[in-house]
This record gives structure tokens, sequence and C-alpha cells, in this order.
């Protein structure tokens, strides 16, 4: 009988973010321009100490003015997905649950969309306008998790299966709103736009923006994360953990407005980047144990490193020509989840 | 007499005070349940009334959907009852903060199903969530707490164990040993016999009739074995299509016509030398 503790919760954080350090540092020296370890160190020292004038222009403008954003963006993006996924699996009690599947990223597609074509009309302050999007991203994911709940309910109960399908119908029906919709986009923006869809990371926040982002995760994660021993006993279902003094109704809404909010800010910035927030959970599951007081940080800092060392593998493997980096994730997430689907039905 | 002794004289005038007063009082509880606020309810629980002390074994019994679950369900304070009301210790359950209500209320559903495999240690540790707040780490005083539960329902070898590889009856054990952890007034439990087989069930009936008498726990369940229930419960609160037929001791009860008209069989009662009666199925007569 060993409990967790917060020593050994601190250890294995530790750990983690060890990893992703290094994963950080190797994803800044690759790259369509070849940057060499050595020189990065040096380099990265030098930002540390204070002397970042001494480095050259050019090599600061590619790895600090480019790849570092960028590289940020993949691991809020990555921490993003995965805590939204581990909450909704807990939720909805279904292994399967994450943004993607469940239609809350098209949601949070189709809130984007719809603000980037409305600001323009909107005669709104820059700062508003500046976080405009990422409010469409929340409210549109807010709406389809809303919308797949009730799909998914059966006499007041939650029912696994009619769920998933309400996701995947849910899903489906707003990929043809947002085909629609960007007919709707003048013709210039209509190649950016299709690439953002599929999933990118080249998007660099401006300063409110990149606020909003910063608040926003560490408010929704945090709020997240003080269910974590509701959500373990959530697993057990809603009955028993009532049983078992969990204020289930309270919990419900808080995470999924809160998880809600991760996956739009998150879609906002990145568009749908699929299978991230379903399958690092089961990962960090099988790794830690399914506590969510581990598996919550460990689901971001695993997030974190997947998007990372996905992003990095859809910026070399075609260089000096970019993939998206929601196909690299999908091409190695697909057959993961048939690999568990097959499983749970065995 | 001394200070102590008068104390402790004092303690157990109290103690027996409390012990004549019942801690579960169930009064005049309804309940009817709709599919649609449009529709005629599709099932009704007429005014039922029964009290339960200390130490006691309740047992809820009927054919199938006569209503016990519901009744269950209203007593744990998941349900509101359309009328009545059911107190504990003087405290409407169904008003009760969620923790508070999962420290006095501990409840054995008919099936635990768990999504992800735990240890049965972990499993156990859940009942000690009324304890802490949002992310209290379990103390040593939890872990002494769960290998106690564990202990009093025979299950200490099963802790390091995983769930899903655990016999039936061994599981129930465990999910018994999770509701002691939270250390109730009151012990709910829905046919918790169910999946086990005769010799499950005799020992899960005892342990649970030892522990009411040796923890002062109340204790309701809802099950079908009318022979466990005489040889075990205290009393016996008898329903039928929603409605409350009898409450009363097992031998006063377990009459042959009520029992035949009830469960629609023809079965024989007879008395056993302890006082508790048995009942026999007569299969085709």
């Amino acid at each position: 009988m060993k409990p967790l503790t917060l020593s050994r919760l601190f250890l294995q954080c530790t750990i983690l973010g060890a990893i992703l350090f290094c994963v950080m540092v190797l994803a800044l020296k690759f790259g369509a321009i070849h940057v060499s370890l050595y020189g990065l160190g040096r380099d990265l020292l030098r930002v540390f100490l204070g002397q970042s004038k001494q480095i050259s222009s050019e090599y600061s403008l590619i790895v600090l003015n480019i790849r570092l954003p960028r590289i940020l963006l993949a691991v809020f993006v990555g921490a993003s997905l995965s805590i939204a996924g581990t909450s909704f699996q807990a939720l909805l009690r279904n292994p399967l649950a994450d943004p993607y599947v469940l239609g809350v990223s098209s949601g949070a597609a189709v809130g984007s969309i719809l603000a980037l074509l409305v600001e323009p009309h909107l005669a709104l302050a820059p700062e508003i306008a500046a976080v405009f999007t990422p409010l469409g991203g929340f409210l549109g994911a807010v709406v389809a998790i809303t919308a797949v709940y009730f799909l998914g309910r059966r006499e007041g109960r939650i029912d696994s299966n009619t769920l998933l399908l309400g996701g995947v119908i849910t899903a489906s029906l707003l990929s043809a709103l947002i085909a629609l919709l960007l007919t709707a986009l003048p013709s210039s923006n209509f190649r950016g736009m299709t690439y953002w869809l599929m999933g990118e990371l080249s998007a660099v926040p401006s300063r409110p923006l990149a606020w909003v982002l910063r608040v926003g995760f560490l408010i929704a994660a945090a709020v997240i994360y003080m269910t974590a021993s509701d959500l373990n006993l959530l697993l057990s279902g809603e009955k028993e953990a009532m049983h078992l003094g969990v204020d289930v109704r309270r919990v419900r809404i808080v995470v999924y407005v809160a998880a809600s909010a991760l996956t739009g800010l998150a879609v906002a910035m990145s568009g749908s980047i699929g299978y991230v927030g379903l399958l690092v959970p089961h990962v960090m599951r099988m790794i830690f144990g399914s506590d969510h007081r581990i598996l919550i940080p460990a689901s971001a800092f695993g997030g974190a490193i997947a998007l990372v060392i996905a992003d990095t593998l859809a910026r070399t493997i075609a260089a000096p020509s970019e993939l998206p980096v929601g196909a690299i994730t999908a091409i190695a997430g697909a057959p993961l989840f048939i690999y568990l689907l097959r499983r749970r039905l065995a | 007499m001394t200070a102590a002794t008068r104390s402790s004289s004092r303690n157990a005038a109290n103690a027996s005070h409390a012990a004549n007063e019942p801690r579960l009082s169930v009064e005049q509880v309804s309940y009817a349940h709709a599919p649609n606020p449009q529709q005629a309810p599709i099932f009704t629980l007429e005014a039922t009334s029964f009290q339960v002390k200390a130490g006691e074994v309740v047992a809820i019994l009927g054919p199938n959907a006569s209503g016990k679950s519901t009744l269950l369900q209203i007593i744990s304070g998941a349900l509101q009852p359309l009328s009545g009301r059911v107190l504990l210790n003087g405290f409407v359950t169904h008003d009760l903060e969620p923790r508070i209500r999962g420290q006095r209320i501990a409840m054995v559903q008919q099936e635990s199903q768990l999504l992800f495999p735990s240890k049965a240690w972990e499993f156990v540790m859940q009942g000690r969530h009324p304890y802490g707040k949002s992310l209290r780490f379990e103390t040593d005083q939890d872990v002494v707490i769960a290998k106690n539960a564990l202990a009093q329902v025979g299950a200490e070898h099963l802790s390091d164990r995983w769930m899903d590889q655990i016999s039936g009856g061994e599981k129930q054990r465990v999910i018994l040993a999770r509701a002691l952890a939270q250390q109730p007034l009151l012990l709910l439990l829905d046919e918790p016999t169910l999946h086990l087989d005769i010799g499950a069930q005799v020992d899960l009936l005892e342990t649970l009739h030892r522990l009411a008498r040796e923890n002062r726990y109340s204790v309701v369940v809802v099950t079908h074995e009318l022979n466990l229930v005489g040889e075990y419960a205290d009393q016996v609160v008898l329903l039928q299509k929603g409605k409350c037929l009898r409450v009363g001791a097992p031998a006063a009860v377990y009459q042959r016509d009520l029992l035949e008209q009830v469960f629609q069989t023809q079965l024989s009662v007879e008395m056993g030398s302890n006082g508790r009666p048995r009942v026999n199925i007569l299969p085709g007569t």
C-alpha cells in the first residue's frame, strides 16, 4: 500500500520536465538551417546570462525568433490538448474520448472561423480584436461538448457508445459547416485556412494574445487539477462518486468549461491537431497509473513532449517545405487508436 | 464515586440512551418517477416508514420492480422523496452537503465498474475521499484505516491485487471494505449478493451482521435472499409494487400467505430452533 506523496509527485514531474527540456533543445537544433549543438548550447547560455547581443543576428532570428516561439506554442498546445483529453476521458467515462473524437476541436474550429469572419465587421478595440478568435474557439468548443453530452445521454445516463457516435456525427456535421464557411473567405485566405485546419504551429501570437493564452492555460489547468481526486472517483461512475462525497454536478460543469477553454485556445492557435489528447493520456496511464493527481501533470508534460517531437518532424522530414503537424500526429496516432479500440472490444 | 467513574457511568447512560433512539428514521417517504414531466408516473413508491437503531441490520425485501432500490436511493439522500423525509441522527439525508453525506452514509451498489483497473488498496482508499479536500494526499492515518477496513472483511491478502483479477466474492469484500473506510454511521447495500455463490452470500451476510454489532453501524440491505434475511436481519421491510406491506422482525413478517402472495409462488415457512424463520420454496405445487 503506497499512496501518492507530494515528493513522489514532484520527482516524477521533475523527470518529465527534464525530458521536455532536452526535447525542446533538440527541437531548436533541428530544422532547415543547420545549427550545431555546441553553438546552440553556447548561445542559450548567453541568453540566460543576459548577453544576447553577442549572438549573431541571423542565428538569433532563426533559433530565437522563429523556432523558439513555435516550440513554445507546441508545448502549450500539446499540454492543453492532453489535459483536455484526460479530463474528457474521466468525465465521460470513456477511454476513447478526446477533444478531436468528440467533435470539440471541430466546434472550436467553427467558432474560430466565425470569429475571423465577423471580426472585420465589428469595430473592436485592438486588445479585444486580438483575443477574439480564441474566444470564438472557446465558445465553439463549449457548444460542441454540450451538444455531444446531450446526444450521449440515454435515460439520464451517459451511454459510452451513443456518446462516441454523437461525437463522430457532430464532428462530421461541423466539418461540413467548416467547408461552407471556408467558401465565404477571400480566396487569399483559403490556402492558409485549409492548412490551419489540418493543424499547424506557425502562428506567432501577438503580445496580448500570448498573455491570454498563458493566463487562460494556467487557470484552466489549475481548475482541472483541483478536481483530480474527484475525477479519480468519477471513473467508477457518477452515482458511486456521489456516494463517496463528490459534488458531481459542480465537478462536471467546472471540468467541461475548463477543458473546453483549453481546447478552444489550442485550436484557435493551431487548428485541430488530432490524437494527442487521446493517446498521450493513455500512454501516461500505462506508465503512471490512473491517479489523476499524477496523471494530469504527466499528460501535460507528455503532450508537450509529443507535440514538440511531431512538429520537429513536420519541419524537417520534407525540409525546406513544412508538413502540417496534424498530419504527422494522425499518421502516428490512427494505428494506435485502432489498436486500443480492438483491445477494448476484446 | 470518583470523577472518572462518574464520567464513565454518564457515558454509559448516554450510550444506552443513544442505542434506544433510532439512528435512521424513514418518515412517510413516497416517490414518483415519470420519464418526462408531461407523462403520468410509471413508477410510484407509496408512503413508507421505518426506523433503524445503531447496530441493527434491516433488510428490504420484495419482488423485482417493487421499489427496493428506489427506497435505498432515497435513504442515501441521492433521490429527493416526493413527500416525507429521511433523518439520520436528526439531519435530512438529502440536504447534507455531499462530503458530509459521504462521511455518514456509505453505499455498496449492485455493481462497481472500473474504467481503468486499480489495485484493491487504491480502491479502498477511495473511501477516505470524503475526509479530504481537493488535492489532499492520503495520511498515515488513512492508510491505517484502509488496512483495518480490509482486515475487517478478511481481505488483507487482496491489498496488492488488481481489481479486475479477483473473483466476484473477493471483489464484493473489497467494495465493502471501501464502504467501511468511509467510517459511516449508515451502511447501505443494494443487492450485494447478486453475483455471489451461496457460500460467499452466507459469508457476506454474516460479516455484515458482525460488523453492525461490533462497529455499531446501522445496516440497510436490499436483497432477494429470503433465508439469509430470515437468519441475519433484525427487521424486514416488505415491499410489493411500490407499497410497503409490512415492517417488523423476520419471524413476524414471514407468514406463508403473505409471502406467497408477494412472491407469487408456493412456499412453506417453518421456525428454526433459534427462533428464526426458514422459507422453503415448493416447486410445482
